[in-house]
């Protein structure tokens, strides 16, 4: 398994560079690693309303006047973790619930009558309860429905992920949390998320099953998001070198109130977020950058259409709660409430098509 | 420093070894040329024949003698031709040329694909020539090709660098050496290669039928190692517009106000 630099020299590098470093970066012809950190450093701040055209202008050309829309459906808020920052920690006493077949199926009839056709399947870790046969039965009730279902659940072993893309699983998310290593061992005290490695590698591993798509991502609030800015460069980097036929996203959840009440231990506004990600779409021309629910309106909507690709929308992060939505065990609440329907029309506003289908199921038969 | 294989190289200039005027000129522009690594058509020589006259030249104490199959038009004559210079001239290298079409000499992707596979588990270092396509690259790559070699133009045309959007894209995708082989055709084309980001030219016809090929082997050197130079120092980019030297705010800006903490 290859490393990452260390975060603290990463950390150190950004802020070694000056406004010139950051003009020459944003002008760049083939904007590399080192562009990257550039970009990413306070000097370049000055310069973001032109990092957001040249954002805007490359997203435009990839991937045209266009954003993906996407739900998440929460199976399980079970967990064996005691990530401090979440509200699925064991630690903490919500409510637990684990979705059957039926209901899960049931919470798919009521994205898909939404009009989703890509869902991404979460789930809090726990391998006893929501295990790779639970997901495999899964998959293959709702493949046919949905042009597209991922994951976001526990790291899995190769092979696992390879039974998981026979069964239907086009796509594997899997964030580090942070990319800096003695924090992340502080956070995570127990559980088998100890493993700062075994997590850093589990793309990879999902990359290697022949996964279609694969999202990494790290969780803004927890150490210096630029240094985890430029740690998901360099992880990408890692990841693009190895497996070329393999489409790679990027997530930027930031720390929202939980249960729990973790308060972020670093300040990331949204600017600082936006910095972020300009500074990846202008280094990277062709990963999906996902902005989620966590997000309040005024702020995705002015978003749309300057980097990011793809949006979720009218999501509920507890177990059943579309179909019951007066429930609690929520992971996080939502910054934008608005429904499919109504951020549908806010893009096409924007001058920008909701796109609901990507990719097709027949693609995996 | 360049390495392929393993092996390190401290001159990024390959010769090939064909149409050269004698056998003495082709050892005056080795020798000029500083080159670590020449090629041989198979071919073209007797390796059982210690008197050939081109392996009397190419002395394998200091240089990698890389035998290539040119003149192979499928995956099998290309593999039977490996199989004869590993069991002669006991070397694991080898630059595959499958060419089924002997007006263009272009390289058939298809068996080159195959041949590399099969060649690679039986252990041989295989340098693919190939078509400037960045997909084939990276499946060469993927089936354990020790470098890509892509044309910069049809071999012997000298028209350059034609292939400069494909050759960039490989540059930038390969996770092993990258050799621009074929269509060099002046120091100018080497440089333009090395500039971009190429690991290593190879040539042979711009040397071999130059007025003085030695001299010409000396030029081409010194184009490779200027082009490697500005490589690693950074060029500056190109732009349309005029800019000041020092950093000043460009006009084509984002409103940004919808942050609620600008």
């Amino acid at each position: 398994m290859t490393a990452l630099p260390q975060f603290s020299h990463l950390r150190h590098q950004i802020h070694q560079y000056t406004r010139t470093d950051a003009e020459q970066a944003l002008n760049a012809s083939r904007p590399g690693i080192h562009e990257l950190a550039a970009l990413l450093s306070p000097a370049a701040e000055h310069y973001l309303g032109e990092m957001a055209a040249r954002s805007r202008q490359l997203t435009l050309q990839r991937f045209g006047r266009t954003t993906q829309l996407y739900a998440p459906l929460y199976l399980s808020n079970y967990c064996t973790n005691r990530c401090v920052y979440c509200g699925f920690s064991a630690d903490n006493t919500i409510e637990r619930r684990v979705l059957s077949l039926e209901e899960a199926e049931q919470e798919a009839e009521v994205l898909h009558s939404r009009g989703f056709s890509h869902i991404l399947l979460v789930a809090g870790e726990a391998d006893a309860i929501v295990g790779v046969s639970y997901l495999e039965d899964i998959a293959r009730r709702l493949r046919h429905r949905f042009a597209a279902v991922s994951i976001e659940v526990q790291p899995l072993e190769e092979e696992q992920y390879r039974r998981l893309f026979t069964a239907g699983i086009t796509g594997v998310a899997v964030y580090q949390e942070t990319y800096d290593e003695t924090l992340y061992d502080s956070l995570h005290p127990s559980g088998k998320k100890r493993d700062f490695h075994y997590r850093f590698d589990t793309p990879r591993r999902a990359g290697a099953a022949g996964m279609r798509e694969v999202g990494i991502g790290a969780l803004l609030g927890l150490s210096d998001w630029r240094a985890e800015g430029l740690s998901l460069g360099h992880h990408l980097l890692l990841l693009r070198n190895q497996f070329w036929q393999t489409a790679f996203t990027v997530s930027f959840p930031r720390l929202r109130p939980a249960a729990g009440a973790f308060s972020p231990l670093e300040e990331v506004t949204e600017k600082n977020i936006s910095q972020l990600i300009f500074a990846l779409r202008i280094f990277d021309a062709d990963v999906g950058l996902i902005l989620s629910t966590r997000e309040e309106p005024h702020f995705r909507d002015g978003m749309l259409g300057l980097g990011p690709t793809r949006y979720s929308a009218g999501s509920c992060t507890a177990p059943g709660g579309y179909s019951n939505p007066d429930g609690n065990g929520e992971q996080f609440s939502v910054g934008d409430h608005r429904s499919l329907s109504d951020m549908a029309s806010v893009i096409r506003d924007k001058g920008l098509d909701p796109v609901y289908k990507d990719w097709d199921s027949t693609f995996q038969h | 420093m360049l390495t392929i294989a393993d092996s390190p190289f401290r001159s990024r200039l390959f010769l090939g070894t064909g149409k050269f005027g004698s056998t003495a000129l082709l050892k005056e522009a080795i020798d000029a040329s500083g080159t670590e690594m020449v090629t041989v058509a198979l071919r073209r020589v007797d390796l059982r024949d210690p008197e050939d006259d081109i392996m009397t030249v190419v002395n394998q104490n200091t240089l990698v003698f890389l035998p290539n199959t040119s003149g192979a038009r499928n995956s099998d004559e290309a593999i039977r031709l490996a199989h004869l210079a590993r069991a002669v001239s006991k070397t694991n290298w080898l630059k595959l040329e499958v060419t089924p079409d002997p007006r263009t000499l272009l390289p058939d992707p298809a068996e080159t694909l195959i041949a590399t596979e099969k060649l690679v588990k039986e252990g041989f270092i295989v340098l693919p020539y190939i078509n400037a396509d960045p997909i084939l690259a990276l499946r060469l790559q993927d089936v354990g090709a020790a470098a890509v070699m892509p044309l910069g133009s049809p071999i012997g045309t000298n028209q350059g660098i034609l292939t400069a959007f494909q050759i960039a894209i490989i540059i930038e995708q390969a996770s092993v050496p990258v050799v621009v082989d074929a269509g060099i055709g002046a120091p100018s084309h080497a440089a333009q290669a090395m500039e971009m980001g190429a690991d290593a030219v190879l040539v042979n016809t711009a040397i071999a039928v130059s007025g003085n090929p030695a001299v010409m082997a000396s030029a081409f050197a010194q184009a490779v190692r200027a082009g490697r130079s500005a490589y690693e120092a950074g060029l500056g980019q190109k732009s349309l517009q005029t800019r000041a030297s020092s950093p000043q705010k460009g006009s084509l800006s984002e409103d940004l106000s919808f942050l609620d903490d600008k």
